[in-house]
C-alpha cells in the first residue's frame, strides 16, 4: 500500500501502532504520565547553558524554573526517556543496517538545501513545541489518548500546519 | 493500584532506569515504524505514506481504550494520571508553527531523536534546529506571557467538554478513527492510483 514504507521494510503501520498504544498505556499505568520528547531536549539545553552562563539562567524566568540556583534540569524523568529514545532508535537501526551516515532528502533537491531546511523546521518546531507546552509525542499522543481538550486542539492544528503548508513546498518532497 | 510511585519504589536512580527501559522501547519502535526517515514522514502530507496517521491515531486508540478499561476494572486511579491542561490559544497557534516546522523540516521532536540515533544528517541539523528554538523561546517567553498563558481551560477533557460518558467518546474516538484510516487509503488511492 506504501510504497516507500514497504520497500524499506519498515513494520506495519498498524503492528507499529499497536505496541505503541501498549507502551504508551504502560507509561500512564506505572509512571502516571505518558512519553515525552521535546521537554527532555529542552532541558539538556538549559543544562548546557547551566555550565555555559549561570548568571543568565538564574535571572531568565522559564529556564530558572529548571536550572535556577541549586537546582539540576537533568534530574527529570523526561531527560532519562530521551536518553533511551536515542538508545533503543540506535538498536532498531543497528538490528536492520540502517545506521550510516546519510541524508534523506526529496529527489529535485540537494542534500545542502535539504539540511538548511531541516535546520529552518527544527527552529519553528522547537519554538512551537514549547509555546504548546509539549510536542507530538508529549501533547498530541499522551494528551490525546488521555482526551485532553487542549491536546486534541494542538493535534489538529499540527496537521492543519503541515497539509496547508505542504502543497507551497512541495519542491521539497515530491517527484518532479 | 497504578499508576505508582516509582521515586518510593526504586529509588530516584532505579526511576531514573524505568524511563531509559521506557524510552528504549519509544525510540525502537518509531525507528522499526520508520519514524526515523524524514521522507517517509513528510509524505504524509501528500497523501503519498500514510505511516504517521496509522501509527499515531492506532497508538491514541490502543492506549485510550486500556486506560479506560482498566479504570473501569478498578486497575487505575484515573485522578492520578497526568491530563495535559489545555492552554488553548498558545496549543492551537504553536500547534500551527510546528506543522509548519514539520513539512519544512521533516521530523517531530522525538523523530529526530532516531534520526540523529541512525546518524541522518538532515536529522542531525533538525535537531540543532530544534535546540534553537527552545533556546529562543526560553529566551523571549517574556515578552508574550500573556499570550502564551491564554484561553485556559483546566485539566479539562473531551467527555467533560460534550457532557457525555467517557465509554461515548472512546467509541466516538475509535471511530474516528477507522474513518480517517479509509479515507486516507481512498484518497490515495484516487491520487496516486491503486497500485498496491
Amino acid at each position: 500500500m506504501n510504497a516507500l514504507a514497504e520497500k524499506a521494510k519498515y513494520w506495519n503501520p498498524y503492528v507499529g501502532g499497536a505496541l505503541l498504544g501498549i507502551l504508551l498505556f504502560l507509561s500512564f499505568f506505572v509512571t502516571s504520565h505518558g512519553l515525552g520528547a521535546s521537554g527532555g531536549v529542552n532541558r539538556i539545553a538549559v543544562a548546557v547553558e547551566d555550565l555555559v552562563i549561570p548568571e543568565h539562567v538564574d535571572k531568565t524566568p522559564y529556564i530558572a524554573q529548571m536550572a535556577g540556583g541549586d537546582r539540576d534540569p537533568l534530574a527529570h524523568w523526561i531527560v532519562w526517556e530521551v536518553a533511551g529514545i536515542l538508545l533503543g532508535g540506535f538498536v532498531s537501526g543497528l538490528l536492520r543496517g540502517r545506521v550510516k551516515v546519510q541524508t534523506y532528502h526529496g529527489p529535485q533537491i540537494t542534500p545542502h538545501t535539504r539540511w538548511a531546511f531541516a535546520f529552518a523546521g527544527g527552529v519553528l518546531m522547537g519554538y512551537g513545541a514549547r509555546m504548546a507546552r509539549g510536542c507530538t509525542s508529549g501533547q498530541a499522543l499522551s494528551g490525546g489518548a488521555v482526551m485532553s481538550v487542549g491536546s486534541w486542539a494542538f493535534m489538529f492544528a499540527v496537521f492543519a500546519g503541515g497539509y496547508v503548508l505542504a502543497w507551497f513546498v512541495r519542491r521539497l518532497w515530491q517527484e518532479a | 493500584m497504578a499508576p505508582y510511585d516509582l521515586v518510593a519504589l526504586f529509588g530516584t536512580t532505579g526511576s531514573y532506569f524505568v524511563y531509559v527501559t521506557i524510552g528504549f522501547a519509544f525510540g525502537f519502535i518509531l525507528e522499526s515504524s520508520g519514524f526515523g526517515d524524514s521522507r517517509l514522514l513528510a509524505a504524509q502530507f501528500y497523501f503519498r505514506e500514510l505511516q504517521v496517521l496509522k501509527v499515531m491515531f492506532t497508538a491514541i486508540v490502543v492506549a485510550m481504550i486500556l486506560i479506560f478499561w482498566s479504570t473501569a476494572l478498578g486497575l487505575l486511579d484515573y485522578d492520578e494520571i497526568w491530563v495535559n491542561p489545555t492552554y488553548l490559544w498558545p496549543g492551537v497557534v504553536g500547534g500551527l508553527i510546528m506543522g509548519a516546522g514539520f513539512i519544512l523540516g521533516g521530523y517531530c521532536p522525538g523523530t529526530s531523536l532516531v534520526s540523529v540515533a541512525t546518524l541522518k544528517l538532515d536529522g542531525v541539523f533538525f535537531f540543532l534546529g530544534h535546540v534553537t528554538g527552545i533556546i529562543i523561546f526560553g529566551e523571549t517567553v517574556g515578552f508574550i506571557s500573556s499570550f502564551w498563558n491564554s484561553g485556559y481551560l483546566g485539566f479539562l477533557t473531551l467527555p467533560e467538554l460534550l457532557h457525555v460518558e467517557t465509554g461515548v467518546v472512546v467509541f466516538l474516538v475509535t471511530c474516528m478513527a477507522l474513518l480517517m484510516f479509509a479515507g486516507f487509503d481512498w484518497l490515495r488511492s484516487k491520487i496516486y492510483g491503486k497500485k498496491k
